[in-house]
């Protein structure tokens, strides 16, 4: 799949801000006034930020309203209003506590739900969809959500259980890549089933319809990016994980710290969500016997 | 709404014959002449005489090599259009229900104007039968020529895909799966009409007859008997000529030492 920016930047974000207003949601000794202005500031500009990108890849943003209707079937759909309501209920809840300093819990509790069901529905949209074997986990959804909640401990200097969720979020990635490298080949499809002539003997492509790539080839088709999958999976893993984790427990917790830990954190979601879409097969690419 | 209908009334679909298509893409253009000035948005290009030119297309002609151990390999063209899936995941990924699926007829269409062009749909479809339109930003997929096959305007020959009618084959044919008795019924039925990548649970109503077993260099030909030489040995007048000639000098069979 064409890792498009737009919606690395969209899932990287949002997912960070989104685990932040779970965390503060549940919170039990919430702070108010400043501080809490603070850390849900930088929550809001996340989530938000991250879902105006998300509408860049669009060919017809004014028509976005429209992407609220289908809720039923559409997990895109179900993504748009879980997204809504989430910040709508925790705005709410901010509100309560910046300008009155009063803590709604209950508030919190389902604005806190509901941003974690976005991550869901988030993952959903990949998780979903069969063509892209790779995708097409449950584990998809484990490990959206455990880089939400570790991402949002982090953020919310949560020291001690961001700890333990980075590492867990670490093995939970391995565990998915694992699954993955043998996804495809798992699903049984190939040249033989997409043409039906599989019993026939062995088929290769011989032609293309067209002589140039066309939309289909530059969305589905991405090997060049492959090429450094390996180094870029270590990469993304020491990034996202082991210098947060070697900063957090070597250094004594400052704000300086806390950035870098933070910024190296996002750069490697950021990475790893790219290899997610780079290394992701789909069935468009058999009929042109590539994957 | 994108929920799927549970059943409809009739399957229009297409019957496309792997053994008689000869990979020519007249269905290509026709398709294109057609679809570009009709239903929707058009179909544009870009960089239509520059270097690597691109374009939608709602049905595209790939052509593959099937070779059994110790067979000659076979060319096989392979047309590929929207399927019009019972069971179109297409349809059910779409935020907006600007994808549908119709209960009288079951096309799967486009309502471009409430499609945003998230692309979506496409990811969902297995075929690649989906093309994001670069200038118009929406979603272009075959329609079976919905404002043909019921367009009262068109003489009543013309009122089948463009596809269909141009296929210099016959290489295509359009009906309604639901009727066991239609035309289409019939061919998927004696020539064994496959679905394509049925793993994924899809279920196409087009369907691709496989191409007829082929004879071999060592099979005798069905045409065999008739190529027989008509006569062995002259008889009668012949025969006497072949004798009166055969007395000349410079007959093959001397010359060649035969006798
Ligand atoms: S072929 Fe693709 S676009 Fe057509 S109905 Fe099936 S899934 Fe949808
Ligand atoms: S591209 Fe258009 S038709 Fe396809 S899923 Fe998005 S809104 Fe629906
Ligand atoms: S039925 Fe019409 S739109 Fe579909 S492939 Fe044929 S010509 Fe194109």
């Amino acid at each position: 799949m064409h890792p498009a920016a737009s919606v690395i930047v969209f899932t990287t974000l949002s997912g960070a801000g989104l685990g932040m207003l779970a965390w503060l949601g549940f919170d039990s000794t919430p702070s108010t006034g400043w501080g809490a202005f603070g850390y849900y500031f930088i929550a809001f500009a996340l989530a938000v930020g991250g879902l105006i990108s998300s509408t860049f890849h669009l060919g017809h943003p004014e028509r976005a309203m429209k992407a609220f209707t289908q809720w039923r079937t559409s997990w895109l759909s179900r993504e748009g209003v879980c997204a809504v309501l989430a910040l709508s209920i925790m705005g709410l809840y901010a509100a309560g506590l910046i300008f009155l300093g009063e803590a709604y819990a209950i508030l919190g509790w389902i604005g806190a739900i509901l941003s974690l069901g976005t991550v869901y529905t988030t993952s959903m949209i990949y998780g979903q969809l069969a063509t892209i074997p790779r995708w097409n986990t449950p584990f998809t959804s484990l490990l959206y959500l455990t880089f939400a909640i570790a991402g949002g401990a982090l953020l919310t200097g949560k020291v001690t259980i961001a700890l333990v969720l980075l590492v867990a979020a670490a093995f939970v990635q391995v565990i998915w890549w694992k699954k993955g490298d043998t996804a495809f080949a798992d699903r049984g499809s190939n040249l033989g089933t997409a043409t039906g002539l599989g019993d026939r003997g062995a088929v290769r492509s011989l032609a293309h319809p067209h002589t140039s790539p066309n939309y289909l080839m530059r969305e589905f088709i991405h090997i060049v990016g492959r090429k450094h999958a390996q180094k870029l999976r270590v990469i993304s893993l020491v990034l996202m994980a082991g210098v947060p984790v070697v900063l957090l427990a070597l250094f004594p917790v400052s704000h300086f710290i806390a950035l870098l830990a933070v910024l190296s954190h996002l750069a490697g979601v950021a990475t790893s969500r790219w290899l997610f879409f780079a290394e992701a097969e789909h069935t468009v690419g058999i009929y042109y016997g590539m994957r | 709404m994108t929920d799927l209908p549970t059943s409809t009334e009739k399957k229009l679909g297409l019957v496309i014959d792997l053994d008689t298509c000869v990979g020519c893409h007249a269905c290509v253009i026709s398709c294109k002449g057609w679809n570009t000035e009709n239903y929707g948005a058009p179909l544009s290009d870009q960089r239509p005489y520059g270097e690597e030119p691109m374009g939608t297309f709602l049905n595209r002609v790939h052509s593959y090599e099937v070779k059994a151990e110790g067979q000659v390999a076979q060319t096989v063209h392979f047309p590929k259009s929207c399927l019009h899936c019972e069971n179109a995941p297409c349809v059910t990924v779409c935020p907006t229900g600007a994808s549908y699926k119709r209960q009288e007829d079951g096309i799967v269409l486009v309502n471009e104007s409430s499609c945003i062009g998230c692309g979506l749909c496409a990811w969902a479809c297995p075929y690649g039968a989906r093309e994001l339109d670069q200038a118009e930003g929406v979603m272009k997929k075959c329609t079976l020529c919905v404002d043909r096959i019921y367009n009262e305007n068109l003489p009543e020959v013309d009122r089948e895909p463009a596809c269909v009618r141009t296929c210099p084959a016959g290489a295509r044919h359009f009906g309604d799966f639901a009727d066991p008795e239609s035309h289409v019924s019939k061919l998927t039925a004696e020539r064994g009409g496959m679905d394509l990548m049925p793993e994924l649970g899809t279920a196409p109503v087009n369907k691709y007859l496989p191409p007829r077993v082929k004879d071999s260099w060592d099979d005798e030909s069905v045409l065999a008997p008739f190529l027989e030489p008509v006569a062995q040995e002259p008889k009668g007048f012949m025969s006497w000529l072949d004798k009166q000639l055969s007395r000349l000098p410079g007959d093959v069979k001397e010359m060649e030492g035969a006798e």
